[in-house]
């Protein structure tokens, strides 16, 4: 041993609530290291680009500044952006039934802490999620969009993905499952259709109504404006912003209730 | 219930600060109350059992003691600092009973990642030697055995070169010889001044391989003392004897005798000195079939944790023959 164990004051608490490189490096490796979250991150939304994405029949149509297939890869870099997100979030509520949460609090890191490194996590793969889909778009050669679109959509897939990280612990809390994953799968390429990912949804609809009501249409909408251009409608902020609220305020509720052996 | 106290046996290190001090700590959860106002000091370098049936609060306490909840009333101080400040100073570890271990990591990498929260630790290779699992190093952890996964965690909690060490029922689930090996070692780091808290529903371990056995019941600390101080607390012999028209009130007369108990024709006088009572029997009576059963520490554990502090024969091995 190279501590002795009654020098107490030479016992040092670690900065910045124990964050550090190590624990982010062995995070980032775990979740690569998932082959289901492989497959619904990267595969699942690159495939499905290239099979609807890249149809001749349609695939060249003008859309906006843009052509269809650069239409189809916003949304499919958004589906990849969501379900990398949710299985961030979800991480944290399998981690807590299996114990390890308690562990963590044996330990120096801090909630805060330990919350940042899992944002960090969730948002490194939200970002390679979306790279992926882009860079099988350019490869594939099909996808036309000014740059500067190219651009937007990816930042805002990205970023308005985080929403579903909120969506993903608060599912984790309700349920507490090893696997919430194999759940939230299925449930997220429903919202995806509804909300208007794989299909185009006329607005005017029945349909159209309740889309816009569901958690993936406004982020959706929102990733896909840069391609049309002008100012985005109120609705789609609503949407994300009123989903985001939901989202987190139903984590905290499940959290704050939480009080036993966490 | 009283607390029966037996401080005062400890090696107290003079001027020392005491490794837990729990003060007039009680813990309700809603309506229920877990813990019920306990005082307990632990010296450093002691090996303190905490012994006590299911639900009597010994989690909890623990609980208390590791940060990990906020007590009712009282104070919980380890090492002269709040228990989340000796966490974070890597002063306090814990090895839990299950659980606690993320299945899609390597044993390196898990001990890695927890090596990586504190300021300083234990090079992650020694700690993995010295808990003989660096063979498993880059096996799932998912994959490993419950003995393996217990050695892990111990791994795990000796990372930060913690003063104090609480053990949830470590030894459930190791075979005999697992058993011993386990506490030689535990033995072997409070000889350097680790200070060891474990709970346990094993009296045999209590009795030894702690220091000190701190008796614990519907969240009250109903005695303290050494092994042998434990069993003396609930000391004396029982008698069983068959006597028709015995008379009781003159049997409890007797001197030594505690208690006496007439069921059918059979007699149970449980006392302090069992001769004197088994030479009036056989003199003065017309008693036969004369038994006289010693009361082991199981005897001493189920009185003294009871609702009722009378001393019963029903619990009494051997006597029902």
């Amino acid at each position: 041993m190279t501590i002795r164990t009654t020098d107490l004051d030479q016992r040092r608490v670690p900065p910045i609530g124990g964050f550090n490189l190590t624990m982010l490096g062995i995070e980032l490796k775990r979740m690569l290291r998932n082959r289901r979250t492989i497959i619904f991150t990267f595969v699942m939304p690159v495939l499905l680009f290239l099979i609807i994405g890249s149809n001749d029949t349609y695939s060249t149509d003008r859309e906006g500044s843009g052509n269809v297939s650069a239409y189809i890869l916003i949304s499919m870099a958004v589906y990849g952006a969501v379900l990398a997100s949710t299985s961030g979030g979800a991480m944290v509520a399998t981690e807590r039934a299996l114990g390890w949460s308690r562990q963590l609090r044996l330990t120096p890191l801090s909630p805060v802490a330990y919350i940042v490194a899992k944002s960090i996590v969730a948002l490194g793969f939200g970002a390679l999620s979306v790279v992926a889909v882009n860079i099988a778009g350019a490869l594939n050669g099909k996808a036309d969009m000014p740059v500067h679109v190219w651009i937007a959509a990816a930042l805002i897939a990205w970023f308005g993905s985080i929403v579903f990280g909120s969506f993903g612990l608060f599912m984790g809390y309700l349920l507490p499952s090893e696997n919430v994953m194999q759940i939230l799968g299925p449930v997220l390429a429903g919202l995806a259709a509804i909300g208007g990912l794989w299909f185009p949804i006329s607005s005017g609809s029945t349909l159209g109504h309740i889309s816009a009501a569901t958690p993936i249409y406004g982020l959706a909408q929102l990733a896909r404006w840069p391609l049309y251009g002008g100012a985005p409608h109120a609705v789609w902020v609503i949407n994300l912003v009123g989903w985001l609220a939901v989202f987190v305020a139903g984590a905290a509720w499940r959290m704050s209730r939480d009080t036993a052996r966490v | 219930m009283t607390q029966t106290s037996l401080s005062g046996t400890a090696g107290s290190a003079a001027g020392a600060v005491p490794a837990v001090q729990i003060a007039g700590v009680t813990k309700d959860f809603g309506s229920v109350h877990a813990v019920r106002g306990i005082d307990l000091t632990l010296d450093q370098g002691e090996i303190v059992a905490f012994l006590g049936p299911n639900g009597a609060g010994k989690t909890t306490t623990i609980d208390l003691v590791l940060g990990l909840s906020n007590p009712t009333t009282g104070s919980v101080q380890v090492l002269g600092l709040e228990p989340r400040q000796a966490i974070a100073r890597g002063l306090v570890s814990a090895v839990m009973q299950t659980g606690g271990l993320l299945k899609d990591l390597t044993v390196r990498e898990t001990v890695q990642y927890t090596a990586s929260l504190f300021a300083d630790s234990t090079p992650v290779d020694e700690v993995l030697a010295r808990a003989g699992i660096e063979g498993l190093a880059d096996r799932k952890v998912g994959k490993c055995s419950g003995g393996e996964q217990q050695r892990l965690r111990f791994a795990m909690a000796l990372l930060s070169d913690p003063a104090l060490l609480l053990l949830d029922e470590p030894t459930t689930g190791m075979d005999v010889e697992g058993r011993r090996a386990f506490w030689s070692a535990i033995r072997a780091d409070a000889e350097k001044g680790r200070t060891v808290l474990f709970a346990t529903h094993y009296l045999e371990e209590a009795d030894q391989y702690a220091d000190r056995i701190v008796l614990i019941s519907h969240g009250r600390i109903v005695a303290d003392g050494t092994g042998s101080q434990i069993k003396a607390l609930a000391a004396g012999r029982t008698v069983r004897a068959t006597l028709p028209d015995a008379d009781p009130r003159r049997l409890s007369e007797l001197a030594g005798v505690e208690s006496v108990d007439v069921r059918g024709d059979a007699i149970y006088i449980h006392a302090k000195d069992t001769d004197e009572v088994a030479r009036h029997l056989l003199t003065q009576t017309t008693a036969h079939d004369l038994e006289i059963t010693a009361r082991g520490l199981e005897d001493a554990f189920l009185s003294l944790t009871g609702d009722d502090h009378d001393i019963t024969p029903t619990a009494t091995e051997g006597v029902s023959a």
